[in-house]
């Protein structure tokens, strides 16, 4: 009997230890993949990257500062149609959620956040692209929205349902209407959380590429017109990833290193906005 | 709207008093009614949006992909041949490289997904905890382009040298594994698709073992089974719904992941056994060859292509939330009766 319990002893350790070797190789990419980004990116980073343009293939030198403009403007656009639907949609959900059509939103909303981004990319390519003939990063714009909404949608409604129902009975109690107990009393509550939310949303569209790959196409001068195509880190990384000069590979690692550098301040700033709100 | 929020809240605790003193007064509330009406109006037009959306989104491909839908029908699910000069088409290839890429990176990525999720909730020091779940997070955060970066210049290097010749001459002797290993295949796809949709699988698995109750595993350690019997026999059982249902939403992602796989994959229209050999995914064929499409018809049969693509990850999805809901429905069942 006693063999018999250290035999399963040794047996809870060992799988206990694959656990955590298992846990282990899980993260080990993440830290590869820095490594390398650091490695193979920073000696490219100077003052010419973030302020001149591409050079033709084949030379050396030249920068960026039309993709970093690119990207700024195209998220900005799709934060400006995407966070009023989407937070819109998510007050829905917490405050007429109950009945039929919220179940419905609820459902579609969380299928859509699987919807594959390439799938919106030609759905926005026939509605803005197509009638109009030419490209423009107001259609990429829409379609980093589309990918946006549902995830505003969802993230907005569970921040709005962790605020204690007292609140909403004690601002209702004192004879204010449902509507500025949305917004001034339960949105308010939740404010912290939502903005999270929302961090969290842009930091993921801001990465995106295939949205972009037929609606805001790339370019390689400077734009800012967003009726005309327009150039994102995302596309140029993907553009010189897979191009043939050694110079454009250095370059693409180079603004990795930078659209990761974005996308990780706005995930840590959104860690940091809920971290003050719990206090922990 | 959401300018008037910090105008208004500090009126809270003054102004509302006065109308309970004056419920008598009708003017009010009518008032209040008409607000709130907007308000809720409001919200369900935006709210409308999103089911407008994806009826639009359907009814595009459908629509572009029609002329391809009539004139190929059925076959164009198991032909094999992708000749747009010859102006015919058929998706097999593709839709095996979807599958098999995927069903591989869930092959690897299941076993690590769980094992974050076990060891977050079951076996690690609490200081631990925060700390390896936010990286793990941050997994999810790194954009598809930049993994595709990587995955050309860093894994598929290293997959050459340390990945191909081992596999070779363990597993050479199966269909699996042979024929030449240049770097560009379903394996690297694979192992790619899996270092991504870790965060997810492993994200929810944790929710799903987090939620299953502590008297579960005190009952079973209890009885004197070890902390290992505890898990796998008492704490897996009861979330293995949940733990199914992140795993489907794990696939769904894998399914519709474009950028980091086209970057790697090798895009060829090919079936083959070999994990070594170059394919092709969905969502990789109409990143590639969207722009390139001259004709009315190339155009209309990448749209299917998104068509098949799109119904397939809404379904897997769709079947993965119904499954977390049902079971999240069922413990919150569970506990009321306790």
């Amino acid at each position: 009997m006693s063999a018999r319990v250290t035999t399963r002893r040794v047996k809870s350790g060992f799988f206990t230890g694959v656990v955590i070797v298992l846990c282990f190789l899980a993260v080990l990419p993440l830290f590869l993949i820095f490594a390398d980004l650091v490695h193979k990116g920073a000696s490219s980073i100077n003052w010419d990257f973030f302020v001149k343009i591409p050079v033709p293939a084949g030379q050396a030198g030249g920068g960026v500062a039309n993709a970093i403009v690119g990207t700024v403007i195209i998220v900005a656009l799709a934060c400006l149609i995407g966070i009023p639907i989407g937070i819109g949609t998510g007050l829905f959900l917490a405050e007429y959620g109950g009945g039929r059509l919220g179940w419905l939103v609820r459902f579609l909303a969380d299928v859509m956040n699987g919807t594959p981004s390439i799938v919106v990319g030609i759905f926005a390519w026939t509605w803005f692209v197509k009638p109009v003939h030419h490209f423009s990063a107001l259609a990429g714009g829409v379609g980093l929205a589309v990918l946006m909404v549902p995830m505003l949608a969802r993230t907005t409604e569970e921040m709005l349902r962790l605020v204690p129902h007292s609140l909403r009975e004690a601002a209702l109690a004192l004879g204010y209407p449902r509507w500025r107990t949305s917004l001034s009393v339960m949105a308010r509550a939740a404010l912290s959380g939502i903005v999270t939310g929302t961090l969290v949303g842009v930091a993921r569209v801001a990465g995106e590429t295939a949205p972009l790959l037929f609606t805001a196409l790339g370019n390689l001068n400077f734009a800012t017109n967003i009726k005309e195509p327009m150039q994102t880190l995302s596309l140029q990384i993907f553009t010189y990833a897979t191009g043939p000069f050694e110079d454009w590979h250095r370059l693409a690692w180079a603004s990795a290193l930078v659209l990761m550098t974005l996308v990780l301040a706005l995930a840590v700033a959104a860690r940091w906005a809920t971290r003050k709100r719990y206090g922990t | 709207m959401s300018t008037s929020i910090p105008q208004t809240l500090p009126s809270a605790s003054a102004e509302p008093i006065a109308p309970i003193a004056t419920t008598s007064t009708a003017p009010r509330p009518t008032r209040r009614h008409y607000g709130d009406r907007v308000f809720k109006g409001v919200l369900t037009a935006l709210a409308l949006t999103l089911p407008l959306l994806l009826l639009a989104i359907v009814t595009e491909l459908v629509v572009s992909a029609w002329p391809a839908i009539h004139k190929f029908g059925l076959s164009f699910l198991w032909r094999s041949t992708w000749d747009p000069v010859n102006e015919v088409y058929g998706a097999a290839p593709m839709i095996f490289g979807t599958v098999v890429s995927s069903l591989l990176a869930l092959v690897i990525a299941v076993p690590l997904s769980l094992g974050v999720a076990i060891f977050l909730t079951e076996f690690a020091p609490r200081w631990i905890r925060q700390p390896v779940a936010f990286l793990v997070e941050l997994l999810a955060a790194i954009p598809s382009v930049v993994y595709g970066l990587w995955g050309i210049y860093v894994l598929i290097p290293l997959l050459r040298t340390y990945g191909g010749p081992p596999l070779r001459a363990l597993f050479g002797w199966t269909p699996f594994f042979s024929g030449v290993f240049y770097g560009n295949s379903m394996l690297a796809g694979g192992i790619i698709l899996a270092i991504m949709i870790v965060p997810y699988i492993a994200a929810i698995s944790r929710e799903v073992l987090l939620a299953v109750p502590t008297t579960q595993r005190e009952a079973a350690l209890g009885l004197g089974a070890t902390r290992w019997e505890a898990v796998w026999g008492a704490v897996l059982p009861y979330g293995r719904a949940g733990v199914i249902g992140a795993v489907m939403l794990g696939l769904g992602r894998a399914l519709g992941e474009t950028m980091a796989v086209t970057m790697v994959i090798g895009n060829r229209h090919d079936i083959g056994l070999s994990l070594f050999q170059p394919g092709y995914t969905m969502a990789a064929a109409i990143a590639n060859e969207f722009s390139e499409a001259q004709t009315p018809m190339y155009l209309s049969a990448l749209f299917e292509v998104g068509l098949v693509l799109f119904v397939i990850t809404v379904g897997v999805n769709a079947m993965a939330r119904l499954l977390v809901w049902r079971v999240a429905r069922g413990t919150a069942v569970g506990s009321k009766a306790l």
